[in-house]
C-alpha cells in the first residue's frame, strides 16, 4: 500500500476544473464537480492520449478535449459508444486538503 | 353480372390493393371485405404513437366504416373467415356467413410470436399488433408499476417507449447484446441504448426467459441464469409468424409464408395473396414498404391488365419514437469485399455509416441526423455510382447542390426518388399534387398523397417541397433541442435569455429546467457565448464553460502542447515584430515556426507552463493575441492595395488594418473571418469570407457569408459604399446582427441561407436607424471585449492556476 500524499487545498482547484499532478507515473489529472467531489485519473485519454485535464467537466464526467469522448471520472471508463478507460487514482478531500495515492503500475487494472 | 372478388384480411396490405384498384378498375368488381377486428382500415405502424399517447385511434384510421359504404364495399367488420372451400367457391365465418368468390384475396398479416415457456398464456401477457393489445397496455398501464418487454427489436422499443410515456418502469430483454441488430450495426444500437437509458428504459442484454411467473395473472418473469424481475404486464415482442392457417387448412400451398408468383399468384390462379403472409421469392417481409409494391402489382393484375411484377424489395427503417432519428437500409453489416464511409460526431451525437462495394453503396445507418436517408436510400436502389462524390458524400445531398438555399438539395433529387417510405410516395408525384390540386398546407399534402402521413420521419422533406413549389412555408419544422440536457432549441433559449433577463449559467438551468446539474461540453459554451453577447459587461464570462482553447487563449496540439498566433494587423508586421517572434522562439525551444493561411505567424510546439511567459515576450514587443483559437474575430487578410500595386484602387491594407482594430476581442457565434481586396483581382480573396471588402474605383463593394472549408460558398454581394467610414459602420453592424441571431456553432454562411439575404439586407441596408443602432450596440460591447487576454494572465493575475501544476509527487 503506497502513502496518501497531501496534493494541495479543495479550493485550489476550481469548480467544474482540474489541476495536474506531475508523478514519477506521468501526469495525473485530479478534477472538482460542482458538488465538490473529487476525483483523479491518468491525464491521458484512452483514445489518442488527449490531456484530460484541459476537458470541459460537468456532473461527474469530463469531455476530452481532443476528439469529444467522453469518460466517466468515476471509473475512467468512457461512455458508450467508445470503449476505453483512463487509469484511475484513489483520492479523497479530508479537512479541506486533497489526498491522493499513487498505484503501483502492476496492480493499477484491479483499480 | 359482375365478377365477386372476396378480400380476407381488413388490413394494411389488403385494402391498399383494394384502394389501388379501385383508382384503375372502379366498376370491375363485386367487393366483400371480411376482417377479424372489429373496425374500419387502420394504420398499425401508427400504435406506436397512439400507445406513446401521441395520436389518437380517430387520426390513425385510413379508411373508416363512412368510406366502405361511400365505394360500395361490403364490410365484415369483427368477423373471422374459418374456412375456404375451394371447390365451390366459397368461405365460411366462424358465425356462419358464407360469401362466394371469383376471385379471392388473401392477407391476413401475421402474428406475434409468443415464446413457449410455462406462464405465457398468464393475463397481462401480450402481443403488440393490433388495437386490442394497445388498449390492454393502456389499461395496465399506471405509474409506478412494472412491464417487462421481451425482444429489444423495432416494436419492442417503441412498445416500452410508450409504456414509459404512460409512467410505466420498463425493462427491455433481449437475448443478444445488440438492440435491433436486424437493422443496426452495434455502434449505433449503443448510441440508441445509451439515449433510452437516459430516459429511463432499463436493459437486460444477453438475458434468455425461462419463465412467466404469477398465479391468476402475471407477476415476473424468471431467466435461464436465475434472475427474477418483478412485472405487472409483459409485452412479447420477440418476432412475427406469417398468418397461413386458413391457407394451410385449404390446402393453399405454403412454406414460411403463403408462396406467390411476380404477380402475386398462390399456386390456386384464382386465389391472390399480399402483405406479411406472404413469402415471395424465399422472403416473407415485416415492413410496410414491400406492401405497397405488392398492392400495385396485385391490383394491376386483379384488374387484368396483366402487366407490372413485383421482384422483391429493399428495405429501409426507421424507429418511431419521438426525439430519437434513426434510419438504416439494406446490408448495413457489409462484408469481406465492401468498404465504409463512416462520420462520427459525439459533440452534436450523429453518427452516419456508409456501406460500399466498387464505389456503390450497399447499406447506411444513421443515427441522430438522418436527414440524407432518403437520398442514400435511393442512390442504394438505383445502384448509382458515387465515385465523383464519395469524398464528401457523408456530408448529405445539400452538400451537392450549388450553394443555395435550404431545400434546393430536395428540389434536386429526381421525381422517381422515394420520399415517404412508409406509403411509397415518390418526390414527383408530391409536387404533382401540390401544383395540380393547389394545395398550400402539409395536411392538405398528406390528405392527397399520404405522404408523411404515417410515421411521419418525412415531414421535413414534404415541407421543404411544400415550401420550395409553393413559395411560401406552411409550417416550420418543428426545432430540434440544443442537445440532451434540454427540449429547448437554441432559439428559445436565446430568447429566454434576452427577454427574462437571464445573466448566468444558474439561471438559465434553473428557469428553463436543464435536465443535468450542469449541463455539458455542447450546450455550456453556446449558452456562455449567449449570455456574453446578450449582456455585454453585466453576464460573467465562465471560463469552465470554455473550450480548452477558449480557456487558455491558445490552439491545443494532437501532443496536448499550444499553438500561439499573435496578431498582425491586416497581415502587416515589423522588422521588431519579428525578431520578437525570433527570440520567443529560440528563448523557448519552439519547434515549428510557420506562416499561416491567415496572414501571421504561428509558434507550434509551446508547452502549457511556458505560455504566460511567451506571451508577456510579445506583449512586451506590443503584440496581442490573435484569437485564431476562437469564436471570435479571426484573422482580416489584405492585399497590398493602392500603396503600391498598379492596379489597386483604394488603402485596402489600411482599411483593413481599421477594421481589425475596430473588431478584434469580439466574440461571435463561429469564427468570422475578414478579408480586403485592393481590386476586382481579389488577391485577398475576399469573396469566401464571412465579411469581404472589394475596393473599386468609385469606393467599396461589401460581400457577405463566405467561407472556404469543407463547403466553400462565396459571398452574396451585399451592398456598395462610397467611404471608409460607412464600411466600418455597415461592418459592425452586419457582426451584430450575425452575433445576436445566428445560432451558436452556424457560421454567416450557413445563417444568411437559413434566414436569406434579403432579411439581411432588409436589416443592413435598408434600415438605416437599425443599422446604426447594431453598431452603436457592437461598440458597446466592445469595450467589455478589447483586453488582451494574454496580458492578463501573462501578468499571473488571471487564471494562474491553469498554468502550474498543483503539486509534483514520487
Ligand atoms: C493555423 C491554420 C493553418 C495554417 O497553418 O495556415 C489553421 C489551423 C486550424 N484550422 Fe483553419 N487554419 C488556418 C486558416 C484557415 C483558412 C484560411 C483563411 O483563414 O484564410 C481556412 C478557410 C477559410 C475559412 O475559414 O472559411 C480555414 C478553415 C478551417 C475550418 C473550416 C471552417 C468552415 O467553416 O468550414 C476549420 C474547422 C472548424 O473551424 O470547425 C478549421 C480549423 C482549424 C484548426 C483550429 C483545427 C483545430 O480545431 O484544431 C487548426 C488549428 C491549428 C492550430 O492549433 O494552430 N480551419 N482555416 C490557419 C490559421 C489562420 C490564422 O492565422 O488564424
Ligand atoms: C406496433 C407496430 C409498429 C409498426 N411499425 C412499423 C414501421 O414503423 N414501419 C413499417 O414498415 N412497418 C411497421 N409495422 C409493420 C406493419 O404494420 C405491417 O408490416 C403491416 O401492417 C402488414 O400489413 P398486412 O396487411 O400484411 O397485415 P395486417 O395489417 O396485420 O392486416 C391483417 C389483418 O387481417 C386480419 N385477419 C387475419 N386473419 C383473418 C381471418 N381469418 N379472417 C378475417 N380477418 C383476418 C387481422 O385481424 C388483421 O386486421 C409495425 C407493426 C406494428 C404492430
Ligand atoms: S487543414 Fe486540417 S490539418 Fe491543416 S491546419 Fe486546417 S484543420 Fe489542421
Ligand atoms: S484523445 Fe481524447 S478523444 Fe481523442
Amino acid at each position: 500500500m503506497t502513502d496518501w500524499h497531501d496534493i494541495g487545498a479543495l479550493s485550489d482547484i476550481p469548480q467544474l476544473g482540474s489541476r495536474i499532478v506531475k508523478s514519477a507515473q506521468g501526469d495525473i489529472a485530479v478534477f472538482r464537480a460542482a458538488d465538490d467531489a473529487v476525483f483523479a485519473l491518468s491525464d491521458s485519454c484512452p483514445h489518442r492520449g488527449g490531456p484530460l485535464s484541459q476537458g470541459i467537466v460537468h456532473g461527474h464526467r469530463v469531455t476530452c478535449p481532443l476528439h469529444n469522448w467522453v469518460l466517466e471520472l468515476e471509473s475512467g471508463a468512457a461512455i458508450a459508444p467508445d470503449v476505453g478507460c483512463a487509469r484511475k487514482y484513489p483520492v479523497r478531500v479530508d479537512g479541506g486538503r486533497v489526498l491522493l495515492q499513487l498505484v503501483s503500475v502492476t496492480d493499477s487494472s484491479s483499480v | 353480372m359482375k365478377e365477386k372478388l372476396v378480400l380476407i384480411g381488413n388490413g394494411m396490405a389488403g385494402m391498399r390493393t383494394i384502394e389501388e384498384l379501385l383508382a384503375i378498375a372502379p366498376d370491375k368488381y363485386d367487393i366483400t371485405v371480411f376482417g377479424a377486428e372489429p373496425h374500419g382500415n387502420y394504420n398499425r405502424i401508427m400504435l406506436s404513437p397512439v400507445l406513446a399517447g401521441e395520436k389518437t385511434i380517430a387520426e390513425i384510421m385510413i379508411n373508416d366504416l363512412d368510406w366502405y359504404a361511400k365505394n360500395n364495399v361490403r364490410l365484415h367488420a369483427g368477423k373471422e373467415v374459418v374456412e375456404i372451400h375451394r371447390t365451390r367457391r366459397e368461405v365460411r365465418t366462424a358465425d356462419g356467413t358464407v360469401e362466394h368468390y371469383d376471385r379471392l384475396l388473401l392477407a391476413t398479416g401475421s402474428n406475434p410470436f409468443i415464446l413457449p415457456v410455462p406462464g405465457n398464456q398468464l393475463p397481462g401477457v401480450i402481443g403488440f399488433r393490433d388495437i386490442k393489445d394497445v388498449e390492454t397496455m393502456l389499461a395496465a398501464a399506471q405509474p409506478g408499476r412494472h412491464a417487462v418487454v421481451i425482444g429489444g427489436g423495432l416494436l419492442g422499443l417503441e412498445a416500452a417507449n410508450g409504456l414509459m410515456k404512460h409512467g410505466m418502469q420498463c425493462t427491455v430483454v433481449h437475448l443478444g447484446d445488440v438492440l435491433m441488430e436486424r437493422q443496426l450495426d452495434p455502434v449505433a444500437a449503443g448510441l440508441l441504448r445509451a439515449s433510452l437509458e437516459e430516459r429511463g428504459m432499463r436493459f437486460l442484454l444477453g438475458a434468455q426467459t425461462a419463465a412467466i411467473l404469477g398465479e391468476d395473472k402475471v407477476r415476473g418473469v424468471r431467466f435461464k441464469d436465475g434472475l427474477e424481475v418483478p412485472a405487472d404486464l409483459v409485452v412479447m415482442a420477440v418476432g412475427i409468424r406469417p398468418n397461413t392457417d386458413l391457407a394451410k387448412q385449404a390446402g393453399i400451398h405454403t412454406e414460411r409464408g403463403i408462396v406467390v408468383n411476380d404477380t402475386m399468384q398462390t399456386y390456386d390462379p384464382r386465389v391472390y395473396a399480399v402483405g406479411e403472409c406472404v413469402q415471395h421469392r424465399g422472403i416473407c417481409y415485416g415492413l410496410v414498404a414491400p406492401l405497397w409494391e405488392q398492392a400495385k402489382v396485385c391490383a394491376n393484375h386483379l384488374a387484368q391488365f396483366g402487366i407490372g411484377r413485383y421482384q422483391g424489395s429493399v428495405t429501409s427503417t426507421k424507429l418511431k419514437v419521438t426525439g430519437i432519428d434513426l434510419f438504416s437500409a439494406g446490408n448495413f453489416n457489409g462484408s469481406a469485399d465492401c468498404e465504409e464511409i463512416v462520420l462520427r460526431d459525439p459533440a452534436r451525437g450523429v453518427y452516419k455509416k456508409l456501406v460500399v462495394r466498387d464505389n456503390r453503396i450497399q447499406g447506411a445507418v444513421m443515427y441522430g441526423d438522418t436527414v440524407d436517408g432518403a437520398w442514400y436510400f435511393q442512390l442504394l436502389r438505383e445502384g448509382t455510382d458515387i465515385s465523383d462524390f464519395r469524398e464528401t458524400v457523408l456530408f448529405g445531398h445539400a452538400h451537392m447542390a450549388d450553394a443555395g438555399r435550404e431545400g434546393s438539395s430536395v428540389m434536386s433529387m429526381s421525381d422517381d426518388a422515394e420520399i415517404c417510405g412508409c406509403n411509397g410516395v415518390c418526390k414527383g408525384t408530391i409536387v404533382k399534387a401540390i401544383t395540380e390540386k393547389k394545395l398550400f398546407t402539409l395536411d392538405d399534402v398528406r390528405a392527397h398523397t399520404k405522404a408523411s402521413a404515417s410515421c411521419g420521419s418525412c415531414t421535413g422533406l414534404v415541407e421543404q417541397i411544400l415550401a420550395a413549389t409553393v413559395g411560401t412555408i406552411g409550417k416550420t419544422p418543428a426545432e430540434k433541442p440544443m442537445c440532451k440536457c434540454t427540449e429547448h432549441s437554441h432559439d428559445v433559449v436565446r430568447t429566454a435569455i434576452r427577454e427574462r433577463h437571464l445573466t448566468s449559467l444558474r439561471a438559465v438551468f434553473d428557469t428553463l429546467d436543464w435536465k443535468t446539474p450542469d449541463g455539458c461540453h455542447s450546450c455550456r459554451p453556446a449558452l456562455n457565448y449567449y449570455l456574453i453577447a446578450t449582456w455585454p459587461g453585466e453576464a460573467q464570462d465562465d471560463q469552465r464553460s470554455r473550450f480548452i482553447n477558449e480557456r487558455v487563449h491558445a490552439n491545443i496540439q494532437k501532443d496536448g502542447t499550444y499553438s500561439v498566433v499573435p496578431r498582425m494587423w491586416g497581415g502587416l508586421t515589423t522588422p521588431d515584430e519579428l525578431r520578437a517572434i525570433a527570440d520567443v522562439a529560440d528563448k523557448y525551444q519552439i519547434p515549428t515556426v510557420k506562416v499561416t493561411g491567415g496572414q501571421r505567424i504561428d509558434l507550434l510546439g509551446v508547452k502549457k507552463d511556458d505560455l504566460p511567459r511567451v506571451w508577456a515576450d510579445l506583449n512586451a514587443a506590443g503584440m496581442v493575441s490573435g484569437h485564431a483559437y476562437g469564436k471570435s474575430l479571426r484573422t482580416v487578410k489584405t492585399c497590398v492595395g493602392s500603396d503600391w500595386c498598379r492596379f489597386g484602387t483604394q488603402d485596402s491594407t489600411g482599411l483593413g488594418v481599421k477594421l481589425e482594430k475596430m473588431t478584434w476581442g469580439s466574440w461571435t457565434p463561429h469564427k468570422f473571418k475578414m478579408a480586403v481586396s485592393g481590386c476586382p483581382r481579389n488577391c485577398a480573396e475576399a469573396t469566401i469570407k464571412d465579411f469581404g471588402v472589394i475596393c473599386v474605383d468609385s469606393g467599396y463593394e461589401l460581400h457577405v457569408g463566405g467561407n472556404g472549408g469543407i463547403k466553400i460558398r462565396g459571398t452574396d454581394l451585399l451592398c456598395k459604399l462610397a467611404t471608409e467610414e460607412e464600411v466600418k459602420e455597415f461592418c459592425g453592424a452586419f457582426m451584430q446582427l450575425y452575433r445576436e441571431e445566428a445560432r451558436y456553432l452556424e457560421r454567416t454562411a450557413p445563417w444568411i441561407e437559413r434566414v436569406g439575404l434579403s432579411y439581411v439586407k432588409s436589416k443592413i441596408v435598408e434600415d438605416e436607424e437599425g443599422r446604426k443602432a447594431l453598431y452603436a450596440r457592437f461598440l458597446a460591447s466592445q469595450q467589455f471585449a478589447q483586453i488582451d487576454p494574454w496580458a492578463e494572465r501573462a501578468s499571473g493575475g488571471v487564471d494562474a492556476h491553469e498554468f502550474e501544476p498543483l503539486a509534483a509527487i514520487n
